[in-house]
């Protein structure tokens, strides 16, 4: 069905730059507000993913962190989310959730969530035994514990977490068209034979993704004062 | 249609595709059936195997050379960083609108996916190698290619196997798009659902999601098995250390 619509649409390129495939500034031009819709949608799908994803596997971790024995089936389980392809995993839920957002969503969440939960537990695993030692010796309980002293100096592997899950989510939601879900894979499968098309759609994903890793290393930069003095080189 | 399995719903009708064919709902053809599946599954397997074999030529020499070396750490690093910014289906877009389509090129397009994870794991695992342990091995006499073949080449194994783990399975899902520049692979179905009906469409991709997860343990029980004895021995200690995932490191 889709396939039909890019034939019309190289039928209906008349013009010389387009009719030889080019990379045409002007069509480009004449045509970038069809781009704005798929890239809203792109990140909306990309920005709700990876919050619910992390709001569930920064629980997980939280949890498995006291409990170490669910360590391993967690990983195990969402090792095997993260493995089925995302093409598959649409279709795989097609017949349950049906077509549209929010079987794109699950199995976009699917993906996030090991990233996640490995980077925060490692993250909480990383900090030094005396810290806690000296925290406790302060009176802290547990949980003050956990939310003034260990998750701060998480920080770091936290925000890489969430950084490594948006630009992959960025990456696999170009093919949530095939869910229904639009977005700018919609458009580059619209009329993938076109360069001005693949440029502009293609081009977009990728700064969408550069554009979200660069606002978080910004927020983590905010956050994580103490961590400057030894900033990356 | 023969229906086996029509108790778990639209998932039996694609299990009975996979194993019984039946006539096309267009017409003419006969569809579905292990044998159709198997050559769906040879060139899905062909197109996979072919990139990745480049991909680790070119990849495993390189990141262990930089690694020994101790130089170009920033380019292994972020080539990663930046692969991972740059989607599949884009990847494949471009290549078919400046290339055009073909086996040659899509597996061009697959050699470029599945080089950054090898190609910075194989770094980190070279670089993360003990200098005393090198040092020990040049007091010994080694010289510069034997310390990278008998020290630093075992020692970073499992690393390396664990970067072809990630290319390899993201090289078999993205193979199922491989239809989209001329290509058959499993994603036919997929993409020409015409032909081959719903319940061929999540036929294929009950075999794609199983291929990717059986390629992931394989794989894994590969990369258990190339790790050296001495670093299983230690590893109950330092693997709290080895897993954390940063910037600077791999990709789960």
């Amino acid at each position: 069905m889709t396939l039909e619509v890019a034939q019309l649409q190289i039928h209906h390129r008349t013009d010389t730059c387009e009719s030889r495939n080019g990379f045409c500034p002007s069509w480009i031009a004449d045509h970038f507000g069809d781009y704005v819709h798929p890239f809203l949608q792109h990140l909306v799908l990309t920005v709700l993913a990876v919050a619910i994803g992390f709001a569930i596997s920064f629980t997980l971790a939280l949890v498995a962190h006291r409990r170490r024995w669910l360590v391993n089936p967690i990983t195990q389980v969402t090792g095997i989310l993260y493995t089925i392809p995302s093409v598959a995993a649409f279709f795989l839920l097609l017949p349950i959730t049906g077509r549209g957002t929010d079987t794109a969503l699950v199995a976009l969440v699917s993906y996030v969530l090991l990233i996640i939960f490995r980077n925060v537990l490692a993250g909480l695993d990383n900090v030094p035994e005396e810290t806690r030692d000296a925290g406790r010796g302060m009176g802290l309980t547990d949980s003050q514990l956990l939310w003034r002293v260990e998750i701060p100096l998480a920080m770091p592997e936290i925000m890489a977490g969430l950084r490594i899950a948006t630009t992959t989510t960025v990456g696999l939601a170009t093919l949530a068209f095939f869910a229904g879900a639009g977005g700018l894979g919609e458009k580059i499968f619209s009329d993938i034979a076109y360069k001005s098309n693949v440029v502009v759609a293609g081009g977009l994903a990728v700064l969408l993704a550069a554009a979200l890793d660069g606002l978080i290393l910004l927020t983590q930069r905010a956050i994580t004062p103490w961590t400057r003095a030894v900033a990356q080189p | 249609m023969t229906t086996t399995y029509a108790v778990l719903g639209e998932f039996g009708h694609a299990i009975d595709f996979i194993f019984h064919s039946h006539e096309s709902q267009i017409g003419g053809t006969q569809v579905g059936g292990l044998g159709q599946i198997w050559d769906l599954m040879w060139p899905h397997l062909k197109l996979s195997g072919a990139a990745m074999a480049i991909a680790c030529a070119i990849s495993v020499p390189l990141g262990l050379w930089l690694g020994h070396v101790g130089k170009g750490g920033f380019l292994a690093i972020n080539v990663s960083n930046v692969g991972r910014a740059v989607p599949s289906l884009a990847l494949i877009a471009f290549f078919v609108a400046y290339l055009g389509v073909g086996f040659l090129n899509l597996m061009l397009a697959l050699v470029l996916l599945a080089i950054p994870p090898i190609l910075t794991n194989a770094y980190t695992g070279t670089r993360q190698v003990d200098r005393e342990t090198v040092d020990a091995a040049r007091g010994m006499g080694m010289t510069g290619p034997q310390i990278v073949r008998r020290v630093e080449l075992p020692l970073a194994l499992p690393l390396i196997f664990g970067g072809i783990r990630i290319s390899a399975v993201n090289v078999i899902a993205t193979a199922t798009i491989a239809p989209l520049a001329g290509v058959t692979t499993l994603g036919d179905p997929i993409i020409n659902v015409n032909t081959y009906g719903d319940e061929g469409r999540l036929a294929a991709a009950i075999v794609v999601a199983l291929l990717a997860v059986v390629t992931e343990v394989t794989l894994g029980a590969v990369q258990r098995a190339v790790t050296p004895r001495g670093l299983k021995l230690t590893s109950a200690g330092r693997r709290q250390h080895r897993f954390p995932i940063t910037r600077r490191q791999a990709i789960p």
